[in-house]
């Protein structure tokens, strides 16, 4: 809580710095912050009470749209746990198949962060240019799963979707395109001047903050924290493949910024290891509607660091208890702590650095024809090809561009 | 001897009432139940001695006649230990862990809200998750609490 002599200025809950609802209302003197004080809750939608009144089938559902963005992160960490109280051990392609869905889940997320993280420091040819690479990756995440986030892969069980020979071919041939991409962003990371000064020194929370604070995922990893729950309490089937665990000692958003870019070729490792040594066999075994009395805890290492499910079943069809700690919420504890003593200048940027969560939807387009009420599907290549055309029309053509960098390319 | 084993040993060593209510469900995961009354001295002894210096979340119960409080915590060893104590839902305090963990306020905040949990020495601050205007009383996840008309009727008064 504040002074009341300070000099105190609201930001949110709703703020064009902010992706999402949070309200601070920030102590200021002069440029410098004093404190901090956070009110959170505006986007509180009551799922655990919502998941009480529901099946076990209806939740994996309802929990898989916790988040945005960690979809696959929440069913899994929700499943596990029911899972585990029923006793379903599930056969081990599923366990890989989740595996390789919640590393592309990693890919997209992180590659977003990237961009939010260039757009917050005015650096919009990043947020350009990873968007868009991001956009190789959910092209194979909606071919695998049918959409773009929210997956529905999980069930009880198992998954409810395979990975055919062709579809891996696919995923090796994107995670080529993004290898490259990616060293491209660590070389920017590490060696790009207006990136170093402007992130260095910036939101720093040291090792000992972390352990006081409780900090997770990358944000911990930055600051020399070996927390990661692929390792600590390895799940799925992480314990059969190996693949770093990355750290940097910067301990502020420049470490947050190379640990994502690294943990980018982290997950590339993981997936291909996984494709490589996918078992055969099925992809899910049947699971009883009813789960016995019982409780479990479970852990996943979502994009953003530890998620945590509690389940408690009562021996029918809906669940106790379900009980939820997203990782934002172990994070924003440290915010506040970053913020002391920095210019107000950088709270955008030291916000988004711990990368808070917020809703990236579904891109079904319906587009109207002209004397037509009824809508009308249309496929992605078409949609490109009206794209490029209806820029045409309002004189934007690139068709001649294109072609000198394609040439300049070939020399 | 495992890291499980190790930490059940040193609680039935130090705590000899905690017989019986120690539990190795599976690898890397423990329950324990323990009374209020000896809910501190078991509490800081895990976190201290066995190092378990990571508070997970605060899982809040309705229990009937009393609310159930989970203390999920666990170490770089990867064990996760559920700490469970209860108090008489008519008398609902607790006390505060802050000063093991300052970042389990806004877990206890949030068992105030939800579950009308009192917590003895947290320090004043916003409430969360719930909006300011929320009627007086209501805990939407007790098990008898039901989004009703009146509940509903209830926070428009207050707004």
């Amino acid at each position: 809580m504040h002074n009341s002599k300070d000099f105190k200025i609201p930001i949110g809950p709703q703020h064009p710095a902010l992706k999402e609802p949070e309200g601070f209302s920030v102590a200021l003197k002069g440029e410098k912050i004093l404190g901090v004080d956070i009110r959170l809750g505006y986007n509180h939608r009551g799922i655990e009470k919502a998941a009480e009144e529901r099946t076990y089938i209806q939740d994996i559902y309802l929990i898989e749209r916790v988040c945005g963005i960690c979809s696959h992160s929440h069913s899994t960490c929700f499943i596990q746990a029911v899972e585990e109280i029923a006793g379903l051990v599930i056969p081990a392609r599923a366990r890989y198949i989740r595996t390789i869905i919640g590393e592309l889940e990693r890919i997209h997320s992180h590659l977003l962060w990237l961009g939010v993280a260039g757009h917050e420091i005015g650096f919009d040819t990043l947020l350009m240019y990873s968007w868009r690479d991001r956009e190789v990756v959910m092209d194979i995440l909606a071919a695998i799963t049918g959409n773009r986030v929210n997956y529905g892969m999980n069930t009880f069980g198992g998954v409810r979707r395979d990975i055919n020979p062709e579809q891996s071919r696919e995923i090796l041939k994107a995670l080529d395109i993004l290898e490259e991409r990616t060293k491209y962003y660590i070389e920017i990371a590490t060696e790009e001047t207006t990136i170093i000064k402007r992130l260095s020194g910036v939101g720093v929370l040291s090792r000992e903050d972390v352990l006081r604070l409780d900090a997770v995922g990358p944000t911990a990893r930055a600051s020399g924290v070996k927390r990661d729950v692929r390792v600590d309490d390895s799940y799925a089937a992480y314990g059969e493949l190996t693949f770093d665990v990355i750290t940097d000692e910067a301990c502020d958003v420049y470490g947050r910024t190379v640990v994502r870019v690294k943990e980018l070729m982290e997950s590339y490792k993981i997936i291909r290891q996984a494709l490589k040594n996918l078992p055969d066999g099925p992809i899910a075994i049947k699971a009883p509607r009813k789960v016995p009395a019982g409780e479990a805890l479970s852990r996943y290492e979502a994009p953003r660091g530890e998620d945590v499910h509690y389940v408690q079943a009562n021996g029918t069809e809906k669940p106790q208890r379900v009980k939820i700690r997203a990782p934002t919420l172990a994070n924003v504890q440290a915010v506040k702590h970053m913020l002391r003593d920095r210019f107000l200048a950088d709270m955008p940027i030291v916000i988004a650095a711990i990368d808070p969560c917020f809703s990236c939807t579904d891109r079904m387009i319906a587009l109207k024809e002209q004397d037509c009420a009824k809508g009308k599907i249309i496929s992605w290549p078409a949609l490109h090809a009206y794209s490029l055309e209806w820029h045409k029309k309002q004189g934007i053509d690139f068709t001649e561009l294109n072609k000198k960098l394609a040439a300049r390319g070939q020399k | 001897m495992s890291q499980e084993e190790i930490i059940k040993e040193g609680l039935l060593k130090k705590f000899n009432y905690l017989e019986g209510s120690v539990n190795i469900v599976r690898p890397r995961r423990m329950s324990i139940e323990v009374g209020l009354d000896n809910f501190m001295p078991v509490f800081a002894y895990l976190v201290k001695d066995m190092r378990l210096s990571h508070l997970c979340t605060i899982t809040g119960l309705d229990e009937q006649e009393k609310l159930g409080f989970i203390y999920h915590l666990t170490g770089e060893s990867g064990v996760m230990v559920n700490l469970k104590t209860s108090v008489a839902k008519a008398s609902p305090l607790i006390k505060t862990v802050t000063s093991y963990f300052p970042g389990a306020e806004i877990y206890e905040r949030e068992l105030e809200d939800l579950f009308g949990a009192k917590v003895s020495g947290l320090a004043q601050g916003n409430r969360y998750p719930l909006t300011d205007d929320w009627p007086v009383g209501q805990f939407p996840l007790r098990k008898d609490w039901k989004a009703s008309p009146e509940a509903e009727k209830g926070a428009d008064k207050n707004a």
